[in-house]
């Protein structure tokens, strides 16, 4: 007897591969090309404190969005649908720097918000698209969200080289601070994303393991290798050829990365996954030990899990409305519990945490991975 | 529990700290042992225990696992509550009562069981309970002083005045070394079983229940073998070696229990409370190495009575009577700083019920049994019970070896009656 839910599964699988993907990228992997179809260049001005997009009626269709950042602060640009499912984004752009985004946008009520500083819910304006909706079905409602996530991880990826790249090119440099700065911006992008990541066996240790972790006879390399010349030596003399490593590996993962559309069962996994992370690593401050930038991951992995939740969602909210709520409810318990250690552009220290507030922390993820562990079950039909 | 008819009596275990402690109400030091005697005698035959794989009801008049014969395995947990939002508290102490009601009887925690959904579905139950028996599984529920009004005055749920006023945290004794992060609580469930896997699925269950409204805020696990109905049965040895509970109060003295640990009609909170009880938990480190190396002599004058019988010094048997006035070579045989001297009810003028647990926590820093009993009595009003008892023992010989390391006190509502009832109920509504 066939399993309904593991074939409309393997179905959503195949034809989440055929659909065409069409968000550009953070940084200049150029992953749009050959999607096509966008006749307009929407401007959107974007400033310290405010952001003007050149429109709020669009068409259904594909639309090009050019975004300059003329604030002083790095800002990024996103489309979000309902419940801030992202449509597309655009990380990390320059103060003077201009960025194009494209996007296919099916009718439907739309937000689009810049994040100067990156940080908080950002600038927010309406954006509505009409023309004809479209009617998914079930299943390919499930596969749009594949798409949909593959999306993410491709606007992700992007900054994610690029922000390596910076980091390691710091730590060949020898500029101990600029290094130090980085580590937790590039891991940011890198956390967001694992679930992808750790389908790919080889190269997740070899990027993000842990000192004591590795094979007899392997070394320790990635992140954390680095991470400890640069906090407990504070010598990086020798880590030219771990810096080279790391850049080739996070390439070769995003190469990778960017051809895969996780399946829904995947995906419901992969958010509660990143839960995991947070409460085995992040709450005990077990994956930064050196540098302490534990809050940072706690953020990333938040966020990456709320976005492959968020690309599940219009499944979600036709099959299971109440839970949909109460996660939403629970993502923003532990956003605001989380917002509190906010610090400057980036997060309290761990180790200047109390064990009251790591327990606060610890009791809003608790209650989280409870609801988002629930997803799978709705995902898989019952 | 309390009413039903196979409640036979309840743990002989009796806790160093309150020794000896009868039913006889205040009575003058040096008064002889034959009212104690009296007071303590059991008003009705002993009935046959349940077998310990037994399910032990869950409604009735008392919550069970006050008078219930105290069973091997305790896990008790304290929570804070970490919302603000009184209809979700409410909602956890329903979803509770609904598992507990289960898994007193037997069943997995909540309707889909441990492996009863899909392959997709979290399970319900968390399955380490599966295949073993109800094993007289007990859940106790109880409110803690900060549920009514936090320790910086808010009251978060409308509960402020309904708090009864002896429902306040216990005063500083002398000696105490109280950890506060594993004191107090906003709620507690004692969990007693005969199976320690049975008590910690229990609250491990119930735990994921109450997952974004309620935080653990500390836990303990406890041992120590059953006493039984009958007082033809041994009573168990504590960790110092001498036999603990040889005179407690017993489900077979029902006027001692109303007086000494029923909240009843006219006491205060009694709208809700009448029928329950006040529990307070001490955790109490005991020096066990240096008791270890002190001489027989020296532990028995300690406490009070012989280590191989456990009989009053002065006299033979076990249940022979306590008696203050009996004279050995000119001193009297029971010390006056001996631990039965103080914490018996002819000196301490008040009585409770003790249902406490053996723990060792594993080692200390420096290689030392991290060992004790965490100490847990009922009584009617902590200030005419724990606290009375516990001031009269500032003398104690058994200071020396003893360290009380949390305190808590919690107001147990009474039974849940019937299928719609829940615990807390009638303070909720």
């Amino acid at each position: 007897m066939s399993d309904p839910a593991r074939s409309r599964i393997a179905l959503l699988t195949l034809t989440g591969l055929t659909a065409v993907t069409l968000a550009a990228c953070g940084g200049d992997d150029g992953a749009s090309e050959g999607s096509g179809g966008a006749t307009d260049d929407i401007a959107v001005a974007a400033a310290d404190d405010s952001c003007e997009v050149a429109t709020t009626e669009l068409d259904a269709g594909v639309h090009q969005f050019t975004v300059t950042n003329s604030g002083s602060k790095v800002t990024e640009f996103y489309v979000y649908a309902d419940g801030d499912r992202v449509m597309a984004e655009v990380e990390n752009i320059a103060p003077g720097v201009a960025r194009e985004l494209r996007v296919e946008l099916p009718a439907g009520e739309y937000e689009t918000a810049c994040k100067p500083g990156m940080v908080g819910d950002g600038i927010r304006s309406d954006l509505v698209v009409s023309g004809e909706a479209a009617t998914l079905s079930e299943d390919e409602t499930l596969a749009q969200a594949g798409v949909d996530y593959q999306r993410y991880v491709q606007s992700q990826t992007g900054a994610l080289l690029e922000q390596t790249t910076a980091f390691t090119d710091a730590v060949k440099a020898g500029d101990i601070e600029g290094a130090k700065a980085l580590f937790p911006v590039s891991r940011t992008y890198w956390e967001r994303i694992e679930p992808v990541a750790e389908i790919f066996g080889d190269l997740d240790p070899i990027i993000d393991g842990r000192e004591g972790d590795q094979a007899e006879g392997e070394d320790f390399t990635g992140f954390h290798r680095i991470e400890k010349a640069l906090w407990e030596a504070g010598d990086v003399s020798d880590m030219g050829p771990y810096a080279d490593k790391l850049k080739a590996d996070v390439e070769e993962i995003v190469a990778l990365a960017n051809d895969v559309t996780l399946d829904p069962l995947q995906l419901a996994n992969g958010a509660k996954a990143l839960l995991d992370e947070i409460a085995t690593g992040k709450i005990t401050g077990e994956e930064d030990r050196y540098s302490h930038t534990d809050l940072w991951d706690f953020s990333a992995n938040l966020e990456g899990s709320e976005a492959a939740v968020q690309a599940l969602r219009p499944y979600l909210e036709e099959n299971d409305p109440d839970l949909v709520a109460e996660i939403d409810e629970r993502f923003a318990a532990t956003e605001a519990e989380l917002e509190q250690y906010r610090s400057g552009d980036g997060w309290t220290s761990y180790d200047q945490l109390t064990d009251e507030q790591l327990r606060g922390l610890s009791d809003s993820i608790t209650a989280l991975t409870e609801s988002v562990s629930q997803v799978a079950s709705v995902v898989a039909g019952k | 529990m309390s009413t039903d008819a196979r409640s036979g009596g309840l743990s002989r275990r009796r806790f160093f700290g309150l020794a000896g402690a009868g039913t006889a109400g205040v009575i003058a030091a040096g008064a002889t042992g034959g009212v104690i005697g009296r007071a303590t005698a059991d008003e009705q035959a002993p009935s046959p225990s349940a077998a310990a794989d037994d399910a032990v009801p869950f409604t009735g008049e008392h919550q069970a696992g006050i008078v219930t014969p105290a069973q091997d395995r305790l896990h008790f947990v304290a929570f804070d509550v970490i919302t603000d939002d009184r209809a979700e508290l409410v909602e956890v102490l329903q979803a509770w009562t609904a598992a507990a009601r289960r898994m007193t009887a037997g069943s997995d925690a909540g309707e889909v069981g441990a492996v009863g959904g899909g392959p997709y579905d979290v399970p319900d139950d968390t399955g380490e309970a599966l295949g073993l028996p109800a094993s007289g599984l007990t859940l106790t529920v109880g409110f803690g002083p900060t549920l009514f009004t936090t320790a910086d005055g808010v009251d978060r749920f409308g509960l402020a005045a309904r708090r009864p006023a002896p429902l306040a945290p216990l005063p500083a004794f002398p000696g105490d070394a109280i950890d506060e992060a594993i004191s107090g609580g906003d709620l507690c469930v004692q969990a007693c079983a005969n199976d320690p896997q049975v008590a910690v699925h229990a609250i491990r269950n119930l735990v994921r229940l109450g997952a974004g409204v309620v935080s653990v805020r500390w836990s303990q696990l406890g041992f120590g073998r059953t006493s039984s109905t009958s007082s033809a049965q041994a009573t168990p040895r504590n960790l110092f070696g001498f036999k603990d509970g040889t005179d407690n109060l017993k489900a077979e003295a029902p006027k001692a229990l109303d007086q000494f640990v029923w909240v009843a009609d006219g006491d205060p909170g009694a709208d809700w409370l009448a029928g329950g009880s006040y529990v307070v938990t001490r955790k109490i480190r005991m020096r066990i190495e240096p008791w270890d190396t002190s001489t027989l002599a020296e532990q028995e004058a300690t406490i009070g009575r012989t280590k191989k019988a456990g009989a009053p010094l002065g006299q033979q048997a076990e249940f022979d009577p306590v008696d203050f006035t009996t004279q050995v070579d000119g001193d009297f045989a029971i010390p006056q700083t001996s631990h039965v001297f103080l914490a018996h009810p002819t000196n301490s003028g008040t009585a409770i019920l003790r249902r406490g647990y053996s723990f060792v926590d594993g080692s200390d820093g420096l290689g030392r049994l991290a060992a004790g009993l965490f100490f847990i009595a009922y009584q009617r009003d902590p200030d005419t019970g724990f606290t009375q008892v516990q001031r009269n023992l500032r003398l104690d010989a058994m200071n020396e070896y003893v360290q009380h390391t949390s305190s808590a006190v919690f107001a147990c509502p009474p039974g849940v009656r019937g299928d719609d009832d829940w615990w807390g109920r009638a303070l909720f509504s």
